[in-house]
């Protein structure tokens, strides 16, 4: 379906795409296998000015938005949705400084991420608090012209290698989520800790890891905006990034297909290929309608954005919602066209399955989602 | 070059059709491109990507651009058509006259369409410079002169050359690197130098078809080879038969 892009909008997708197929494909079966974080692949994006498409112009970057963003996220998903992760993550843990950051934290920060010299990432999780994010124990202590984080944080992408995290963490506890303050805090600090590697079911070349904070000293200037705003913050970031999980969808589902369609054509059964039957067609056509809705929420979702809309949040978790649960339906239909060879490790579709179970539950479960959704139609309802 | 995926023959010159079809960088000529922005990164100076072909290889032109190349040449002129090496690579001469100053040619070791190799080494000739061809590391490079190892069957020869030279490089060179989305928007708005046959005050009669010293007669695919014969026997028999055989054949 022609999405009527710009022509620097085409030009970013071609060169993912280009990246994906010639560079990713190749290797992501190896960074499947090993785990390893693929920093040969991060090297090149940089390089290709993609890490940059979605920050101002004047902080080093090429301007455009969450839109551009999508559009790389679906393409290097289609190829690997782990490695695309530490594109994707970097965006999630930068989108708090786009949004609230001072002129000098942007102008500290910015430039080098949008130049791929140094990842981000975004702590907010922790072990008792998941989709009860209002419920974070981490503590922020102001002493002087510095602050000290105290807490653990969990399964943070991009975790050790990234060099910028941005920390919710409490400054005042006895407010609850309103006592939430985000900092920006940088590889190296003093009293900053990396918890083991996890294993994973799938994006598995993504590294996630606890960030363990013990009297972390952070500079006063890195907190974003003021005290209290660190729970508004982390929520207009996810408002932010959600499409970027639905890209990431998108793009696994469109990647699973593209096997699917392939395989299809030349697996040959009954002396014929398996894509005369109709219950295979039924099947493949079925996901080809899926995942083309999935892409036009997404980019309607991300475009809304870009286009300063206020509020998101409902739009926003849809995408997602709906692109996440198509990723899955399609990876788990793309295995049964492939039948025993689609079980097989050897075989490229079952990592699709299982890089797509992640989209349902991450940067909120599709259960929250659907409690965004609901309860901002409600609202709506109520405002009539 | 033509993508060779697309490649149609002209019944009676029997070269190339160019119309209409689409121009990319030849293969080998990337790891040129390479190599050239990598010195131009490590050493400063200035890249000049020159070509001769169609209207239509403006677009290899501007690949080569947002590779890294700081300006570009295009050499278009129906007077080129139909030019074989030697009006080839007297034409490209001619241009990088025109150019002026330089202190390296790098060329891929041959086009992948018509695989002769020959347009390097007769560029040097041309311009009368010294060349290496299939150089697959430039070790050293200095205003003094460059040391490069030149690829070999057995391995590489180690060879030294005063500047200004050409070299002809292999893939072994490098990687080349994909372009970057400044480059793209960098090359999309970027002017491209077209010169024709006038512009280059060239002879007339150098160039093109009229300039080219050899025709193509026919192009055909080789008869596969027939399998050979096979002898058996006790080995005695067969080794006298087959100097019997051998005979009559002057190797």
């Amino acid at each position: 379906m022609d999405y009527l892009l710009t022509e620097q909008q085409t030009m970013i997708r071609d060169l993912a795409k280009k990246i994906a197929d010639e560079k990713i494909k190749p290797v992501a079966a190896h960074y499947d296998e090993t785990e390893e974080f693929a920093w040969p692949i991060m090297k090149i994006l940089a390089d290709s000015d993609l890490f940059g498409i979605y920050i101002p112009e004047q902080f080093g970057g090429l301007g455009g938005g969450v839109m551009d963003m999508c559009l790389v996220t679906e393409e290097l998903s289609r190829a690997c949705a782990g490695i695309a992760l530490g594109y994707a993550g970097t965006g999630l843990g930068a989108f708090p400084i786009l949004l609230y950051g001072s002129d000098d934290q942007k102008k500290k920060f910015l430039p080098d991420i949008a130049r791929g010299r140094r990842l981000a990432a975004f702590c907010i999780t922790e072990a008792g608090a998941g989709s009860d994010a209002g419920s974070i124990k981490t503590t922020a202590r102001k002493e002087g012209d510095r602050y000290l984080l105290n807490g653990t944080k969990q399964w943070i992408t991009n975790a050790g290698e990234a060099e910028v995290y941005t920390v919710i963490a409490l400054t005042d506890k006895t407010r609850g989520a309103r006592g939430a303050s985000a900092f920006i805090v940088e590889k190296g600090a003093g009293g900053m800790d990396f918890g083991k590697k996890e294993k994973k079911l799938g994006i598995r070349a993504s590294a996630t890891r606890e960030v363990i904070f013990t009297d972390c000293e952070v500079p006063a200037a890195n907190l974003i905006s003021k005290e209290g705003m660190g729970f508004i913050i982390a929520m207009k970031t996810l408002d932010s990034a959600r499409p970027g999980v639905g890209a990431q969808a998108v793009g696994i589902a469109q990647g699973a297909l593209d096997h699917a369609v392939e395989y299809a054509r030349t697996r040959v059964q009954f002396d014929q290929p398996i894509s005369n039957f109709q219950g295979i067609q039924h099947l493949l056509a079925d996901m080809g309608t899926q995942v083309e809705a999935a892409r036009a929420l997404v980019y309607a979702t991300a475009r809304m954005i870009d286009s300063g809309a206020k509020s998101v949040a409902k739009e926003s978790a849809m995408s997602k919602l709906f692109a996440s649960d198509v990723a899955m339906k399609v990876a788990v239909d793309v295995v049964q066209i492939f039948g025993g060879y689609g079980y097989m490790r050897d075989y490229p579709v079952e990592k699709y399955l299982r890089d797509a179970k992640i989209t349902q539950i991450y940067e909120g479960t599709n259960q929250i989602q659907r409690n965004i959704i609901a309860a901002n139609m409600i609202k709506e309802a109520l405002k009539r | 070059m033509p993508n060779t995926t697309d490649v149609r023959i002209d019944p009676v010159t029997n070269t190339l059709i160019r119309e209409g079809v689409e121009s990319v960088i030849n293969p080998f000529d990337a790891y040129a491109i390479e190599e050239a922005v990598r010195l131009k990164e490590r050493l400063g100076g200035k890249v000049t990507v020159l070509t001769m072909g169609p209207p239509q290889a403006e677009t290899a032109l501007k690949e080569a651009l947002s590779l890294g190349c700081d300006e570009a040449v295009l050499l278009s002129d129906r007077k080129f058509a139909g030019s074989d090496t030697w009006a080839t690579s007297y034409t490209l001469a001619a241009a990088i006259r025109k150019l002026g100053g330089f202190d390296a040619i790098l060329c891929g070791k041959q086009a992948s369409d018509g695989d002769t190799a020959q347009v390097g080494p007769g560029i040097s000739t041309h311009l009368d410079i010294p060349q290496v061809t299939y150089v697959k590391k430039i070790a050293e490079i200095s205003a003094a002169g460059a040391l490069v190892e030149r690829m070999t069957e057995e391995g590489y020869d180690s060879v030294e050359t005063p500047l200004p030279c050409l070299f002809t490089v292999v893939k072994e060179i490098n990687t080349p690197r994909l372009p970057s989305l400044k480059g793209l928007m960098k090359a999309k708005s970027a002017k491209i130098t077209r010169w024709t046959a006038d512009d280059l005050g060239a002879e007339p009669e150098a160039l093109g078809l009229d300039g080219s010293p050899t025709r193509v007669i026919n192009i055909f695919t080789p008869e596969p080879r027939k399998g050979g014969e096979l002898l058996k026997g006790a080995t005695a028999d067969v080794a006298g038969e087959l100097v019997e055989l051998l005979k009559d054949i002057v190797m």
